[in-house]
């Protein structure tokens, strides 16, 4: 009897079970998750980098501009999110050698890619190689800037007026990027840029006007 | 529940461990997008703020040097700190006034101080000035440079600043031979405009 009485006993504190109020603690971890998720951000900035040329007065103009023509283009900002291009040298007296183009991926990236096809090849068959055979990042850039530093590789000059946004200027440096064009610059509006846009907006109504006053 | 508790803590952990708190800054600025994928590094950034008017922040990540920089722009321009007033723009997580209002500035309480930041307090104008004939931009730059020459420099614009403002900046940072710089964007598809 005792023992069985003993047995029951033990069964009954074997269901006797602790408990713990876990709701408090839930509150307050929600409470902080609550917090975390609106006092904070999740995702680090992007940036850009970029290196500008030193304003070095001792630099002569003749020295800044030892690009083939074949090479450059230039690339004009206006105002009103237009975005227009010359390639080489530019033609004052014939206003459609300024071309007009958009931000949108048949616009100007159709025209740098067109113009820097090898290169884009290579890059691409070279991030193909990357994927297959485990390079290592590293090795990855040396052998892209290797590829974008031919000497056929075009060079762009990217002009912005004054009407021109910030946004544009990074839209413009951004397809830089994407078309894989290692030598380009941001360089100050000339008088002679002015011209060929006014020139475009009057559809060649100055061409003659600029060709008596430098006869 | 212990189900919802344990679910509860690992979201807790998770958020804690990734996210980084937001800055405070005086105006929110819509960076244009970019498809580049290079993330800003975390330490040693000077963030240049600039407003769509073309009104121009500050921030400086390290407290330390926040003093110091404080105290060489003062010396610079003959306007001695208290270090009431130092212990105050040690506390500024962005400034930007210009060096005539900043004893002022650094006098107000804080929540008043974020007013400042926003043109709204009488007499202390905000902004720090960046033209060419009182060029306060430089003098910033240059003394956070000469107290941590690690520092990177981050432009943060609006999208839609007129560019004259932008080039203003970038010729005064060329001036000082600062030539290399990042401008934070936000990230985009290539294929997104497609």
């Amino acid at each position: 009897m005792a023992e069985v009485e003993q047995k029951d006993g033990s069964s009954k504190q074997k269901k006797f079970t602790i408990r713990v109020d876990f709701t408090p603690m839930v509150d307050m971890n929600m409470l902080l998750i609550t917090f975390f998720m609106l006092c904070t951000t999740l995702s680090k900035p992007q940036t850009m980098e970029i290196s500008m040329p030193s304003n070095d007065k001792n630099i002569t103009e003749e020295d800044q501009t030892k690009v083939a023509a074949s090479r450059a283009i230039t690339i004009l900002l206006g105002g009103d999110d237009r975005v227009f291009y010359y390639a080489g040298e530019p033609n004052y007296e014939d206003y459609n050698s300024l071309k007009e183009v958009s931000f949108r991926a048949d616009g100007l990236r159709a025209v740098l890619t067109e113009r820097n096809y090898d290169v884009i090849q290579k890059i691409n068959e070279l991030k193909r190689e990357k994927l297959e055979t485990n390079m290592s990042d590293e090795d990855f850039n040396k052998k892209a800037s290797e590829i974008k530093n031919v000497k056929t590789a075009p060079v762009v000059m990217i002009k912005a007026s004054d009407e021109s946004t910030y946004e544009n200027l990074i839209d413009a440096l951004d397809e830089m990027q994407i078309c894989s064009i290692s030598k380009y610059a941001i360089v100050d509006m000339a008088e002679g840029d002015l011209f060929l846009l006014e020139n475009y907006e009057s559809k060649g109504g100055l061409t003659d006007q600029i060709d008596k006053s430098q006869l | 529940m212990t189900a919802m508790s344990d679910v509860t803590v690992l979201l807790l952990t998770f958020f804690m461990l990734t996210s980084t708190f937001v800055q405070k800054e005086p105006v929110q600025v819509t960076t244009p997008k970019s498809v580049s994928e290079i993330k800003i590094p975390e330490t040693n950034i000077l963030q240049i703020l600039v407003e769509p008017n073309g009104k121009m922040f500050m921030s400086l990540d390290n407290q330390g040097d926040r003093m110091n920089v404080l105290q060489n722009v003062g010396a610079e321009y003959g306007v001695e700190f208290t270090t009431e007033e130092i212990l105050s723009f040690k506390l500024l997580p962005c400034f930007g006034v210009p060096v005539k209002d900043m004893k002022a500035f650094l006098n107000l309480k804080p929540d008043v101080q974020d007013q400042a930041l926003k043109g709204k307090v009488k007499g202390i104008t905000a902004g720090i000035p960046c033209d060419s004939v009182n060029n306060e931009i430089k003098v910033w730059v240059k003394q956070a440079r000469s107290v941590n020459p690690d520092l990177r420099i981050a432009i943060k614009a609006a999208a839609d600043t007129p560019y004259p403002i932008i080039h203003q900046l970038m010729s005064s940072l060329q001036d000082i031979r600062e030539n290399r710089y990042n401008l934070i964007t936000t990230l985009k598809n290539i294929k997104e405009d497609e």
